[in-house]
């Protein structure tokens, strides 16, 4: 090592402090970009093997009822390597230890196992073909209820009551994220997947030699979009609901809306950091030089050339640029390790093929020593190029002049320590856009954060509070005329009753087309309302549907332009109407339409297949034994139960992740706060000196610099302000999918929280150094002028 | 120059002027100063503050350059070399001794030899030359360990230890008391003996130019006289 890489390094080790402020910020932009990339990465990973592994199809479609030989057909069509069909159902089940019902979704497996969506035994065995009251479920649903191999439960099948006995537990690849239909989060008490053997199945359904639903494995380059058009036009005549894609299967889709989620955070957020990063390196890199002024000129002195000093200086900001990705890394990795344990709740896989993410570990650390060069360059190449003799004299005292600003100040009659706190911002604009660059970005990435939860409690507040009013949502198995919601009123505890209907169609303009509902919007109904983002309930028009902007801007609509609909159910009519409106909306993906106008299309009477319900409270355990033994009832959502589960997830994690985000949104101000404050009191301990020396106080001096950080972050805080919302305005748009369209809504409690931590984050830190400037030796900084 | 025309010069300036200019104002540091310098001397270059010494010294080492005139280094005219020619001047043939020591703080004394003599032609051990201003003893402290005597004779060490052609030393005393001033003379004065080398040494203190060969006054960014000391004595009889 030569002499000055020792210099170097004891150099770093004298400013350590401001070091680890750099280093930290750098650390967490690559934490954050190493955590999500390889959080992704083992997602994508363990995804595809699983996928692999468990031939997880890749075209899906349901139809009322189809012959057997519909699936050998299916096998023919140009690009399909495999075909199997099923038989599927949806069900009620009475589980000991649990009040309400649970609903289920029956699948049946073919006699010789299932060869696409291949389901995992986990524990027990599988059901014996030669016995029909043998079921497998799935594994969080078994664990939830406490449902082991040999336990009974009691389900009402087709509007049979039947006894089950379960045989084992299973995963598989077409459910691990499991959600109920209609149901915000999953909840696996309530809802479970039961496989049960063909035969059995389509006794219950009077399925004999029938499918009801059809998977279907492409050949490797097949045209997916063909296959699906082919698979619709075979169907169609047995009712066929609509062929789709892994892009509209439940679990796909929001495994991969999950991961979309990471690669946003990973492209968003260190950016951020990097740019405060590089500014950090050079301020602190330039007060360093401007420092060693006199080391400089004396290494040309004794004839170093300028390249080898500017190496020299290079290399330390290289070695900051090299702790801050070490640190990242160390932390992304840890970060990643708790993400991915934080998924296994919601998404269930066998196994986790973890990836360390190399490309992003490499591009981290391009990135990491990128930053510190580029803020450490600037700073190097101005001050080496000085001829060693100036170089070796002082620097010339800063000038102050007098300019109209100034003016100004003295006509305010401020005290002197606050004209030295405005002077010094003016005379040094460069470092106060620094630090101000700095605040505000930390203030930015906080609002940015918290908005987050703001868009989330809006959601929530708009499904539960204002959309959805009712406590209970009972799903019919057919269609009933509109007296089935007086017959409802006849049920236990029941105050108040609505009937909804929702029918499958296909929505389609020129060559864009999405597989949606169509829901009916009865005039006076009170509890289920249509709500836009603001909270407004949307009148809807006699005529014409109103779509969310999520889907008219899928399907490329616009409202007076016109929307062919295909019902997906009988009476399978296809409708030309216009869209009367667009709103914007936080979750949903169906259109509205006014009842009378849906029932005159249809050319029936006005029917319901749902009803929701105001329960009394002391009646929902009455109201669940009912519903139990109700064979017109295929489902129960009890609301405020979702509400109460939702909640306790969010609150269960929202402060933790309230935490993380601050803790990485203030250590951008700290970073900033305490490198500038570090400076002001290296650069003007002998003037802060002096004045102790004439008679200030300790508190009167560190006002100076207090003052100027403080100042400088009130400054600072609006406009980080306005840099988070145009951050969250990004985010809304890189964020939002077919699924959830994320509102724009920042609240002022946002803005004050973000400006609150970071005015105490800034304080913190000036005052952590105010007790160096305590500790300064007043005849030392006196007597040596640096 | 009387007397002086057996030697080889080593340093030779020719009408060489300097102008400051910071802002509006105009600095005549020099006003041509035609000078010679030779092996083996030791000269003193006397003048008050703002006679131009140290802008001359600065010139010479190749650390500033004149507005106008020539400055040759034997042969090589140094007022017409690159940057990194000078650069390589400096490194192979100057050593400096400042007023304030300039050492580097997080460097031993050592260390800050070994600064030199890692990229010097044909140096000394830091050891050796370390031994050579008698700081062998202390030669693992840092700067602020030391007394600013010791910290000069660290810097004379540092100066030396590349065998340089000559030394140029600027008020080397200026910061030092009587007694540690002439430990640090001492030293210069037994690397001149030893070693040969040719030294310029800046001082406004009028006792020291006992110790020279030759006594050249500045005043006003002129040479005001140019006169050999017949009688020189040991830096051990003088005193301030």
């Amino acid at each position: 090592m030569t002499t000055l890489d020792t210099k170097l390094l004891r150099d770093l080790r004298r400013i350590w402090a401001q070091t680890l402020a750099i280093a930290l910020v750098l650390g967490c932009g690559i934490m954050v970009l190493v955590g999500a990339q390889s959080t992704q990465r083992t997602l994508a990973g363990t995804q595809a093997a699983y996928y692999e592994r468990h031939r997880f199809a890749d075209v899906f479609a349901a139809m009322t009822r189809a012959p057997a030989s519909v699936v050998a057909a299916a096998a023919e069509i140009d690009g399909v390597a495999q075909a199997e069909g099923r038989i599927s159902l949806s069900a009620v089940l009475d589980i000991d230890g649990l009040d309400e019902p649970a609903s289920a979704r029956i699948l049946s497996l073919p006699p010789e196992g299932a060869t696409l969506n291949v389901p995992l035994l986990r524990r027990g065995r599988m059901p014996d073909p030669d016995r029909p009251d043998e079921v497998v479920v799935n594994e969080a649903f078994g664990e939830a209820n406490a449902l082991f191999p040999g336990d009974r439960f009691r389900g009402v099948l087709n509007g049979r009551l039947r006894t089950l006995e379960v045989t084992g537990w299973v995963l598989s690849p077409e459910f691990i994220y499991t959600i109920a239909p209609g149901s915000l989060m999953p909840d696996n008490r309530r809802y479970g997947l039961v496989w049960m053997n063909e035969a059995a199945a389509a006794a219950v359904h009077d399925m004999t030699g029938a499918v009801n639903d059809i998977s279907l494995r492409l050949a490797r380059g097949a045209d997916e979009r063909a296959v699906i058009a082919r698979l619709d036009t075979l169907l169609d005549p047995f009712g066929g609901t609509g062929a789709y894609g892994r892009d509209r299967q439940m679990s796909h889709s929001f495994l991969d809306g999950e991961m979309q989620q990471l690669e946003v955070m990973a492209t968003y957020m260190p950016p951020i950091f990097l740019i405060v990063s590089a500014f950090l390196v050079n301020m602190v890199l330039s007060r360093l030089i401007a420092m060693e002024r006199a080391q400089i000129g004396l290494l040309k002195a004794v004839g170093y050339a300028t390249r080898e000093i500017a190496w020299h200086y290079l290399k330390l900001a290289m070695l900051i640029g090299v702790i801050g990705v070490l640190a990242g890394w160390v932390f992304g990795a840890w970060i990643g390790a708790a993400m991915i344990s934080l998924y296994g709740d919601f998404f269930k896989f066998p196994f986790i093929l973890r990836d360390p993410g190399w490309s992003a570990l490499v591009l981290s650390a391009v990135l990491g020593l990128a930053t510190a060069i580029a803020g450490g360059l600037r700073a190097v190449w101005a001050s080496v190029r000085l001829p060693p003799a100036e170089a070796m004299s002082p620097p010339a005292p800063p000038s102050f002049s007098r300019g109209r600003i100034d003016r100004f100040l003295a006509a305010l009659r401020l005290r002197q320590t606050t004209t030295m706190i405005f002077r010094s911002i003016l005379r040094w604009p460069g470092r106060a856009a620094i630090t101000l660059f700095g605040v505000s970005a930390s203030v930015g990435v906080l609002v940015m954060s918290y908005f987050m939860f703001d868009a989330v409690g809006l959601i929530v507040d708009n499904v539960f509070e204002r959309g959805n009013r009712q406590q209970v949502t009972l799903t019919l198995t057919n269609a009933a005329p509109q007296s089935a919601v007086q017959d409802a009123m006849t049920l236990p505890g029941v105050r108040a009753a609505e009937g909804g209907f929702a029918m499958p169609v296909r929505l389609t303009n020129g060559h864009r087309d999405r597989l949606s509902a169509l829901s009916a919007q009865f005039a006076g109904n009170d509890l289920v309302r249509l709500i836009d983002d603001s909270g407004a309930v949307v009148a809807v028009p006699p005529e014409g549907v109103i779509l969310p902007a999520m889907l008219a801007r899928a399907l490329d609509v616009e409202p007076g332009e016109s929307l062919r609909i295909e019902m997906l159910a009988p009476p399978r009519e296809v409708l030309q109407m216009p869209v009367a409106a667009v709103i914007r909306q936080g979750l949903g993906q169906e259109a509205y339409i006014a009842a009378p106008a849906l029932f005159a299309a249809m050319r029936v009477a006005p029917q319901v297949n749902q009803i929701h319900l105001m329960v009394a409270a002391d009646a929902m355990d009455a109201l669940n034994a009912q519903v139990k033994v109700t064979p017109a009832v295929a489902g129960l959502s009890d609301w405020a139960e979702v509400r109460r589960q939702f909640d306790a997830t969010l609150s269960e994690n929202l402060l933790t992740m309230v935490g993380i985000y601050t803790l990485i949104g203030v250590l951008i101000a700290i970073g900033v706060v305490y490198n500038a404050a570090r400076i002001q009191l290296a650069e003007r301990s002998y003037e802060l000196a002096s004045l102790r020396v004439l008679g200030f106080t300790r508190g009167e001096v560190a006002f100076v610099l207090v003052g100027e950080m403080m100042l400088l972050t009130l400054v600072a805080i609006p406009i980080g302000w306005v840099l988070g919302y145009w951050l969250a305005v990004g985010l809304v748009g890189a964020m939002s999918t077919d699924v959830i369209q994320i509102p724009l809504l920042v609240t002022r409690r946002t803005y004050a929280l973000a400006a609150l931590a970071v005015f105490v984050a800034s304080l913190a830190s000036v005052l952590l150094v105010r007790r160096r400037l305590d500790k300064v030796d007043l005849a030392m900084a006196l007597k040596a002028r640096d | 120059m009387a007397g002086q025309g057996d030697k080889q010069a080593v340093f030779r300036t020719e009408g060489v002027t300097r102008v400051y200019r910071t802002g509006a104002v105009e600095v005549q540091a020099l006003r041509g100063v035609d000078l010679a310098l030779y092996e083996h001397e030791m000269v003193v270059l006397l003048g008050a503050s703002g006679s131009g010494k140290s802008t001359l010294l600065n010139i010479l080492g190749g650390l500033d350059l004149p507005t106008e005139g020539k400055v040759f280094f034997r042969d090589q005219e140094l007022t017409r070399v690159s940057d990194a020619r000078l650069t390589a001047f400096r490194r192979d043939h100057v050593g400096f001794v400042f007023q304030f020591y300039n050492l580097v703080p997080s460097l031993t004394a050592r260390e800050n030899v070994a600064l030199v003599t890692e990229i010097a032609r044909n140096p000394m051990t830091p050891e050796e030359a370390l031994d050579r201003v008698g700081l062998k003893p202390r030669m693992d402290h840092f700067p602020a360990e030391l007394s600013g005597g010791e910290q000069q004779r660290v810097a004379i060490a540092r100066a030396i230890a590349k065998r340089p052609d000559v030394l140029l030393c600027d008020e080397p005393t200026g910061a030092l008391d009587s007694k540690t001033g002439v430990q640090v003379l001492e030293a210069l004065y037994e690397v001149n003996r030893d070693l040969g080398t040719a030294t310029v040494l800046i001082t406004h203190n009028a006792t020291i130019r006992k110790i020279a060969h030759r006594v050249v006054v500045l005043a006003d960014g002129r040479i005001k006289s140019d006169t050999v000391n017949s009688a020189r004595v040991l830096p051990s009889e003088v005193s301030w």
